[in-house]
C-alpha cells in the first residue's frame, strides 16, 4: 500500500510533435479508489501505463511513497494491472494462470494455493480452474485476467483498465460491486479506468475526469454534478449532459443576441463566455425567467424530459413528473443561481450565473 | 422437403482446378506409376511385374542408406535452423529503418538460385583457394573432397546459411503479430525474460514455426543442388541425398522401372510424414469446445445472479 505522486507527467509518442497526456501533477492516496473517467483516446491508458511502469514518461516523475521510480522498472514497482481485454497465457490452465504472478515472486505453496482459491471463489471461476483458457467464452477469460490482477496481495496498487468492458451488463454489476467490496476489504489503493459514468460514480471515492489528454476536473460524483469546474465535465458527465450557450459579457451582465441571460456573480467579467446550466436547475418559472416555446416532452417515468427552444437556441430541462406544459405552448423557465455557470475561452468555470429578473433589476 | 434440398451446382465451379491439378500431378504421377508396374524393355515389349520394383527398392542397401543419411541430414537441419531462427528474429530491431534494413540483409540468402548456391560454396570451399577452405585451413585440416566429415559440415553449414534466413522471417512476422499487451501483461506478472519466451512468444509462435517445420523438412529431404554442385555425394557416398541417388538411377543408369516405383515411395513418405506431422501439433486445436452452445448460453444466466460467497471469503469482505 502507498501513496503514488505525479509531477508534471506528460507523455508524447511521436517525440514532442503531439502530446497524448499534459503535464500533470497529483498525489494518489494510499487506500482509496479512484476513478479515471474520459472518453476513448484521452490518454487514460497512456496515464495508468506510466503509474505501472509500461510507459517511461517523456516529461515529468513518478513518485511511490516519496520514491522517485520514474526510471524503475514494472517488476520493482509491485504494482498490479488488468487491461481491457483478455490477455492470459494460452498454454497455462486457469488455475496455472492465476498461479503465475505469485510464483514469479516466489511466494510459498500454501499461499499460493490459498489465495488462487480464494479470488477464483470470489469471481465465481472456482469450477474452471482446470480448463485451458482458450476453452472458455471471452467473457470468462476476462473474469480470469482479473484475477490474475487481484492475486497478489500486497501491492501498491491496483489499476484496472476498463476491466469489465466485454462483460455482459448484469454480471458486470455483481463484479463491480465485488471488486469495490475487496477494496473495501483490503484498503488497496485502486485506480479504475473507464468511460462509463456510472461506472465511475458508483465505484470511486474520488473521479477525475480526463478530456484530450488533460485532467479536467478532480472530486466527489456529488461534486462533479453540481460544481462542475470545465465545459467538458457538465457535457459528459449527467444524462442528458449540461445547456451550454454562447454569450457576450459585458460588466458582467450576460447577453445572448441581445437578449439577457442573466448576471455573473463575479464582477467585471467581459467578452466572450459560455453559460452552462444542468437540465436538472432549469427551473419551471412562474415569473420571469428565460421564454421558450415547449418543442417535445418525453416522459421518463420518474422525471420528464422538456425539450426547449425560442429564435435563438434550444434547452432541455429535467423537471418533476407532474410537471404538465402544452407541447407547441410559452414556457418560462428560470435557473438556480447556485448551479448556472459561465466559463471562459478556456472552458474553466469563472463564475456561477444567477437570472436576471424582468427589467433588469 | 423439397424446399429443403440443398442445390449442389456449386461443386461444377470446382472443376477447372480438378482439370488443372489432373495435367499438372495427377497424370505426370500416373505415367510413374505406370513405369514402377511394369519392366519395359522397348516401344512393344512390357511386362507387368507387380511390386517387385518396390520390393527392389525397399530391400536395396544403397537406398536405405541414402534414406537414413538424408533423415539425419534434415534433423540436423530442423535442430540447428529452427532454434537458430528463432534466436535471429529475436534479435531483430523492432521498427524504423533499421528493421526494413534488418529485412533485406536476412533475406538475400533466399533469393539466390540454388545452383548459385552451390557454385558459390563449392569455390569458397576450396583449400587452395577458396576463401573459407584456406582460412579453416589455418586452424585445421580441411579438405572436403577427403574428408567425409568435412564434406557433411560444409553441406549442413551451406544449408543453414542458406534458409535459416526463411525460418527468421517466418518466426519474426509471428513475432510482430503478438500483440503488445502480452508483454505488458507478463512486465506485471514479473515474469523473467526466459519465462516471456517460455510462456508468451512460444504459444503464439506455434502455427509460424509449424510452417517453419514443415517446409525446411520437406526442402532438405528433398535436397539436390547444393550438394550436387559442392560434393557431387562424395567423398564416396558420405553425402548423397536420396535425389541425387534417384537422379543417378533414373537417368544415369536408366533403370525407369526401379527409380518409377523409387520416386513415388519417397513421394509418399514426404506426403504422410508431413501429415502425421500436422495432426499431431494441432491436436489440441480441433473445433469444439470454444462455441457457445445453448448450454452455456444457460449457465451464463445462471452465473449472473449473485452466488452465495463462502463463509471464510465473507469474513474478508464484511
Ligand atoms: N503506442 C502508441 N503509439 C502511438 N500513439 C499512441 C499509443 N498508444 C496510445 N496512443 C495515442 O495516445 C492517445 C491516448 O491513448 P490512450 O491512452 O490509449 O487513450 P484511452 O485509454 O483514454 O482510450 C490516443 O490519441 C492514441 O491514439
Ligand atoms: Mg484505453
Amino acid at each position: 500500500m502507498a501513496e503514488i505522486r505525479l509531477e508534471g507527467v506528460a507523455h508524447s509518442y511521436d517525440g514532442g510533435k503531439t502530446y497524448a497526456l499534459n503535464p500533470i501533477t497529483m498525489t494518489w492516496e494510499d487506500g482509496k479508489a479512484y476513478a479515471l473517467l474520459g472518453p476513448s483516446g484521452c490518454g487514460k491508458t497512456t496515464l495508468l501505463n506510466i503509474i505501472s511502469g509500461l510507459l517511461k514518461p517523456s516529461e515529468g516523475k513518478v513518485f511511490i511513497d516519496g520514491k522517485d521510480v520514474t526510471d524503475v522498472i514494472t517488476d520493482n514497482r509491485n504494482i498490479a494491472q488488468v487491461f481491457q481485454f483478455p490477455v492470459l497465457y494460452d498454454t497455462m490452465s486457469v488455475r496455472k494462470n492465476l498461479e503465475f504472478p505469485l510464483k514469479n515472486r516466489k511466494v510459498s505453496r500454501e499461499k499460493i494455493t490459498e489465495r488462487v482459491n480464494e479470488i477464483a471463489e470470489l469471481l465465481g471461476i472456482e469450477n474452471d480452474l482446470d480448463s485451458k483458457p482458450s476453452k472458455l467464452r471471452s467473457d470468462l477469460q476476462q473474469i480470469v485476467s482479473l484475477g490474475r490482477g487481484l492475486v497478489r496481495e500486497d501491492v501498491s496498487a491496483i489499476l484496472f483498465d476498463e476491466p469489465l468492458t466485454v462483460i455482459d451488463q448484469n454480471f458486470k454489476w455483481t463484479l463491480r460491486n465485488r471488486l469495490k467490496r475487496l477494496h473495501v476489504a483490503t484498503g488497496v489503493t485502486v485506480v479504475y479506468v473507464t468511460h462509463d459514468q456510472t461506472e465511475a460514480l458508483t465505484f470511486a471515492d474520488e473521479v477525475l475526469v480526463m478530456d484530450k489528454g488533460s485532467l479536467v476536473q478532480a472530486g466527489t460524483a456529488e461534486s462533479l454534478f453540481l460544481e462542475p469546474q470545465h465545459e467538458f465535465v457538465g457535457y459528459f458527465i449527467g444524462s442528458p449532459g449540461m445547456n451550454f450557450l454562447d454569450v457576450e459579457a459585458k460588466s458582467s451582465l450576460l447577453t445572448h443576441n441581445g437578449k439577457e441571460i442573466g448576471k455573473a456573480a463575479k464582477a467585471g467579467l467581459n467578452g466572450s463566455h459560455r453559460f452552462g446550466v444542468r437540465p436538472e436547475f432549469l427551473i419551471p418559472s412562474t415569473k420571469s425567467g428565460l421564454e421558450f416555446k415547449v418543442d417535445r416532452i418525453e416522459d421518463r417515468g420518474v422525471f420528464k424530459l422538456v425539450h426547449l427552444s425560442n429564435d435563438d437556441f434550444k434547452f432541455i430541462a429535467k423537471t418533476e413528473e407532474s410537471y404538465e406544459a402544452e407541447v407547441g405552448g410559452k414556457a418560462t423557465f428560470s435557473f438556480d443561481p447556485k448551479r448556472a455557470f459561465v466559463y471562459d475561452v478556456n472552458q474553466m468555470a469563472v463564475s456561477t450565473v444567477s437570472p436576471s429578473s424582468e427589467g433588469g433589476n | 422437403m423439397d424446399a429443403k434440398r440443398k442445390n449442389n451446382k456449386a461443386w461444377f465451379l470446382v472443376l477447372p482446378v480438378v482439370f488443372v491439378v489432373a495435367f499438372t500431378a495427377i497424370i505426370p504421377l500416373m505415367a510413374v506409376a505406370n513405369y514402377s508396374l511394369q519392366d519395359i524393355q522397348g516401344a512393344d515389349n512390357r511386362i507387368f511385374v507387380g511390386l517387385d520394383f518396390f520390393k527392389r527398392v525397399a530391400t536395396d542397401p544403397n537406398i536405405q542408406d541414402a534414406f537414413a543419411r538424408n533423415l539425419t541430414l534434415s534433423m540436423q537441419v530442423l535442430l540447428i535452423q529452427i532454434p537458430l531462427g528463432i534466436f535471429l528474429a529475436r534479435l531483430m530491431p523492432k521498427s524504423g529503418w533499421k528493421a526494413s534494413a534488418a529485412l533485406v540483409v536476412v533475406a538475400i540468402p533466399l533469393i539466390i538460385p540454388w545452383n548459385v548456391v552451390g557454385t558459390t560454396w563449392r569455390i569458397f570451399t576450396r583449400s587452395d583457394i577458396g576463401l573459407g577452405g584456406v582460412l579453416v585451413n589455418k586452424f585445421t585440416d580441411y579438405n572436403l573432397s577427403e574428408s567425409t566429415f568435412d564434406a557433411w559440415v560444409t553441406i549442413l553449414v551451406m544449408d543453414t546459411w542458406h534458409w535459416t534466413p526463411l525460418v527468421t522471417l517466418l518466426v519474426y512476422a509471428g513475432l510482430r503479430s503478438i500483440p503488445q499487451a502480452y508483454y505488458q501483461a507478463a512486465a506485471i506478472d514479473g515474469a523473467s525474460a526466459m519465462a516471456v519466451f517460455r510462456f508468451v512468444e512460444l504459444p503464439k509462435l506455434k502455427r509460424v514455426l509449424m510452417i517453419a517445420l514443415l517446409l525446411r523438412f520437406m526442402d532438405s529431404f528433398m535436397m539436390y543442388t547444393e550438394p550436387f554442385v559442392v560434393t557431387g555425394g562424395g567423398p564416396g557416398s558420405s553425402t548423397q541425398t536420396l535425389s541425387i541417388l534417384l537422379t543417378t538411377i533414373a537417368i544415369g543408369q536408366f533403370d525407369i522401372g526401379v527409380a518409377g516405383a523409387f520416386s513415388l515411395m519417397y513421394f509418399l513418405f514426404i506426403q504422410i510424414f508431413s501429415f502425421l506431422f500436422f495432426t499431431v501439433l494441432t491436436l489440441d486445436e480441433r473445433p469444439g469446445a470454444t462455441k457457445v452452445t445453448p448450454k452455456d448460453k444457460r449457465k451464463l444466466r445462471e452465473e449472473k445472479e449473485e452466488k452465495p460467497v463462502n463463509s471464510k471469503l465473507k469474513k474478508v469482505l464484511k
